[in-house]
């Protein structure tokens, strides 16, 4: 087979960090090419590079068909003949499937309005093709999130695409769903349409792929052909990374004392859509930090949002021994659990409030006297908090829009901390925030549990989980997989649970 | 130094655009007139824009948690005739005023309940409440005006004077001076700001957001039923028409002081003072004889510049 994309020494360098490292990749047409690796080894810069969305640093060569090009923007990646489909689909829910099959390039009539007959005919074509019957004039909001996706695909080769990019196009399809998308995928390779297709789901893996390429911390580790690979191999090429020096010892003070009890956790929607969370069962103790792990999609946040009352669910959750309902985040709270949202800007702060503000916000009646709030108490249990965490900033007043990332993170920490939950639930507590803001962050977790907290993290970062956890419970589609207590929790041991 | 840093201090203030304009808007005027500034000159034009400026404070509390209420007038209009009713049915002035606090208690529930309850947007929930009150309002007087007996002891709330100062705007710095207390003092201003700042993360730490949607229409709109009662003492005639397009001016006032249609900003200060910019701007045209059509086009300049200048001066600023 020929290569159609050849990509070779392609770095790139964003202020501070190295994402890419000469990293090469060479896809041949009519292959179906894996692009394995950790969040943050460099797969999404990668892909923003093939599709015009970023530019290498000067040295790398990319070719297209032998003949080298630098490509300039996302029109000029699909006029290449490279297109690409998102995790997050790009498709309009009120216009139908033709409309967005032929978004912003419609047909027209000799009138110069839009020819809609042949606009669904030609969309009726492309469906065909892909052997899935859906109807042209059908909106796209009535479709399922499956259906949604093969939309996205109709697009794509309606653009005579030679390279398709599918970036974890099933992390939120039902099975069927996702064996549909898998003939599809196998289907073009047929037709001599080559595809890149990014899955942290080892056995999606090792079903769909001709040929595996490995990045890890920006670097090309390997490449070989899928009859080479064996699933071990292919975990330990993904996360083998040193242990950071950076962060202290592990202690536990973890109790036997039972403080959260969960049973029977379930969904309470319609199963149709996404991935459902049912059955899930454990125990949180006093002092334990118990850390939950699963691939993007695999239900863990949902798991969490139950337990916080702002997703509906059926099943059982006591407190101490006693059955309580949780209605909404304010019952949550009042039961003594807090959740540091995994989205801090959208979900976890109020950008446009002080540092002060948002720090009281979780349990402001503590300043507060006939509902007049005491502000000179108030600043001064922010200043307290500002020292003891580290938080940079000029003084209380300062808007938290101005914080860096990682001292916008500790605000969110400090304002629960302050709250003093019986639980605190942490959700992606380090995510894009420096190396040594996250140092700080796991100990001051750690302190948390120390005074008696219990603590459960949501992270996607498996040494972040590794390093902090008592106990870990990783979530597989909507299900517990695997529950590991820390001594047996290695890297593989849990990667396996959630991928095998 | 210390004046001059106190000075710089003061503009950190959101209200000092909207403070600095409407003393540079008298300076102008007086300049071409010796009229404006006489103490029975700016009584007057206080006691005008009193009205405008009370309500504008419901206005600024709601559209500070991000939301608008465009049935201010009608549920002004509504009170001063319910009230104006009362009066004519022979009950007492104490039921009289009761009955016209409790319509406005009524049209805010309505609001706030359409709003949290049902999810509709409020800019459409209080469109229909503002169309549903001004045809009641027709309904009810058949298009004539009602004027019923009251007595003396009732115009005071509209006509009376404490000292030199109109009863209307003695109303006006009280309610400003609670609300301004109770939107940076209490639990429940910080709330108000927190859920139109964002109202994900007020929810998530435990902000009862839906109450306090509602809690801000309720005032709102008896806000504006108060300043509707006002109205009726002040003329003893309740009009098919009172309150007829006031909620323009009344939003109006409330963005000239500062206040963010997404949310989250404003204060009541700010808002009282946008109030007071546009009535200082009608009570100009009126002395210097200029075309009176042509303070409706001054008034929508002003509110295009101190918008702008506060959007500017924030661009600015960013990091301040």
């Amino acid at each position: 087979m020929k290569p159609f994309l050849e990509m070779t020494g392609i770095s790139k360098t964003f202020p501070g960090v190295k994402a890419l490292d000469r990293v090469d990749l060479h896809l041949n047409a009519g292959e179906v090419h894996v692009l394995a690796g950790e969040n943050g080894a460099g797969k999404s810069t990668l892909m923003k590079i093939m599709t015009g969305v970023l530019r290498a640093d000067p040295g790398g060569e990319i070719r297209v068909d032998g003949e080298t090009v630098v490509i300039k923007n996302p029109v000029h990646a699909r006029a290449l003949g490279i297109s690409i489909i998102y995790q997050e689909l790009a498709v309009v829910n009120n216009l139908t499937v033709s409309e967005n099959v032929f978004l912003a390039r419609e047909p027209l009539g000799p009138t110069g309005l839009i020819n809609r007959k042949r606009m669904n005919a030609d969309t009726r074509a492309v469906l065909a093709e892909l052997g899935v019957e859906i109807d042209p004039e059908a909106l796209v909001g009535t479709l399922s999130i499956g259906q949604r996706q093969l939309i996205e695909i109709a697009r794509a080769i309606s653009y005579k695409s030679k390279l398709i990019i599918m970036d974890e196009p099933t992390a939120s399809l039902s099975h069927h769903e996702s064996s549909t998308l898998l003939r599809m995928a196998r289907k073009l390779t047929a037709q001599g349409v080559g595809i890149v297709f990014i899955s942290h789901k080892l056995e999606e893996i090792f079903e769909i792929a001709d040929r595996v390429t490995v990045l890890r911390d920006g670097r090309t580790v390997d490449t070989r052909p899928i009859s080479d690979m064996t699933s071990d191999l292919l975990v330990r090429l993904m996360v083998d990374r040193e242990l950071d020096q950076l962060f202290g010892h592990h202690r536990s003070h973890a109790t036997d004392e039972v403080l959260l009890s969960v049973r029977n956790l379930t969904e309470k929607r319609a199963k149709d859509e996404g991935v459902f969370v049912r059955d899930i069962e454990f125990d949180l103790h006093r002092g334990e930090v118990l850390g939950f792990f699963g691939l993007v999609g695999a239900g863990r946040t949902e798991v969490m949002e139950m337990i916080f009352g702002s997703r509906p669910y059926s099943g059982e959750i006591s407190i101490n021994g006693t059955q309580v309902r949780i209605g909404s985040p304010s019952d949550a709270i009042t039961q003594g659990i807090g959740f540091v949202t995994e989205d801090r800007q959208s979900r976890g702060l109020v950008l446009g409030m002080s540092v002060r503000e948002n720090f009281s916000l979780t349990h402001l009646s503590d300043y507060c006297s006939l509902n007049f709030v005491n502000r000179s108490k108030e600043t001064a249990a922010c200043a307290d908090y500002i020292r003891s965490l580290g938080i940079k900033t000029p003084s209380p007043e300062q808007k938290v829009l101005n914080l860096s990332g990682g001292n916008q993170q500790k605000v969110v920490l400090a304002k629960w901390a302050a709250r003093r939950p019986q639980i605190l639930i942490v959700d992606e507590p380090t995510r894009g925030i420096d190396i040594g803001a996250k140092a700080e962050v796991h100990a001051l977790l750690g302190k948390m549990a120390e005074e008696g907290m219990s603590i459960i993290v949501v992270s996607s970062d498996l040494p972040e989980i590794l390093a902090i956890s008592d106990r870990v419970i990783v979530l597989k589609e909507g299900q517990i997989s695997g529950e590991l207590p820390r001594k047996d929790a290695t890297q593989e041991s849990v990667m396996l649970a959630a991928t095998g | 130094m210390r004046v001059l840093q106190q000075l710089l201090q003061l503009r950190q203030m959101r209200e000092f655009n909207v403070l600095i304009a409407l003393v540079l808007m008298g300076v102008l005027i007086s300049l071409f007139t010796p009229y404006f500034l006489t103490v029975s000159n700016l009584m007057g034009v206080s006691r005008a824009f009193s009205l405008t400026a009370i309500m504008s404070i419901g206005m600024v509390m709601v559209i500070i948690t991000g939301g608008i209420d465009l049935s201010v007038g009608s549920a002004m209009g509504l009170a001063g005739l319910i009230t104006a009713l009362c009066f004519d049915a022979g009950f007492s002035q104490y039921v009289a005023v009761a009955a016209g606090l409790g319509v406005g208690l009524a049209f805010g529930l309505t609001n706030g309940l359409l709003i949290t309850a049902i999810g509709l947007p409020p800019f459409i929930a209080t469109l229909g409440t503002l169309s549903i009150g001004r045809g009641m309002m027709y309904m009810i007087t058949h298009g004539v005006p009602l004027t019923p007996d009251t007595p003396e002891s009732f115009s005071v709330l509209g006509q009376g004077y404490v000292g030199p100062v109109p009863v209307p705007v003695v109303i006006l710095l009280v309610l400003t001076l609670v609300f301004t207390i109770v939107m940076t003092r209490t639990r429940f201003g910080r709330h108000v700001y927190a859920t139109g700042g964002n109202e994900n993360a007020a929810s998530l730490s435990g902000v009862k957001v839906q109450r306090v949607k509602l809690a801000v229409y309720v005032l709102s709109s008896t806000i504006s039923a108060l300043a509707g009662v006002i109205a009726f003492s002040r003329y003893l005639s309740a009009e098919p028409a009172s309150g007829f397009g006031s909620e323009l001016e009344v939003i109006a006032a409330a963005a000239i002081g500062g206040a963010s249609l997404a949310g989250g900003i404003g204060s009541v200060l700010g808002a009282v003072i946008g109030a007071a910019l546009i009535g200082e701007i009608a009570n100009g045209v009126v002395l210097l004889n200029i075309n009176t059509y042509a303070q409706q086009a001054i008034t929508g300049g002003v509110i295009l510049i101190a918008v702008s200048l506060d959007v500017l001066r924030n661009r600015m600023g960013g990091r301040g």
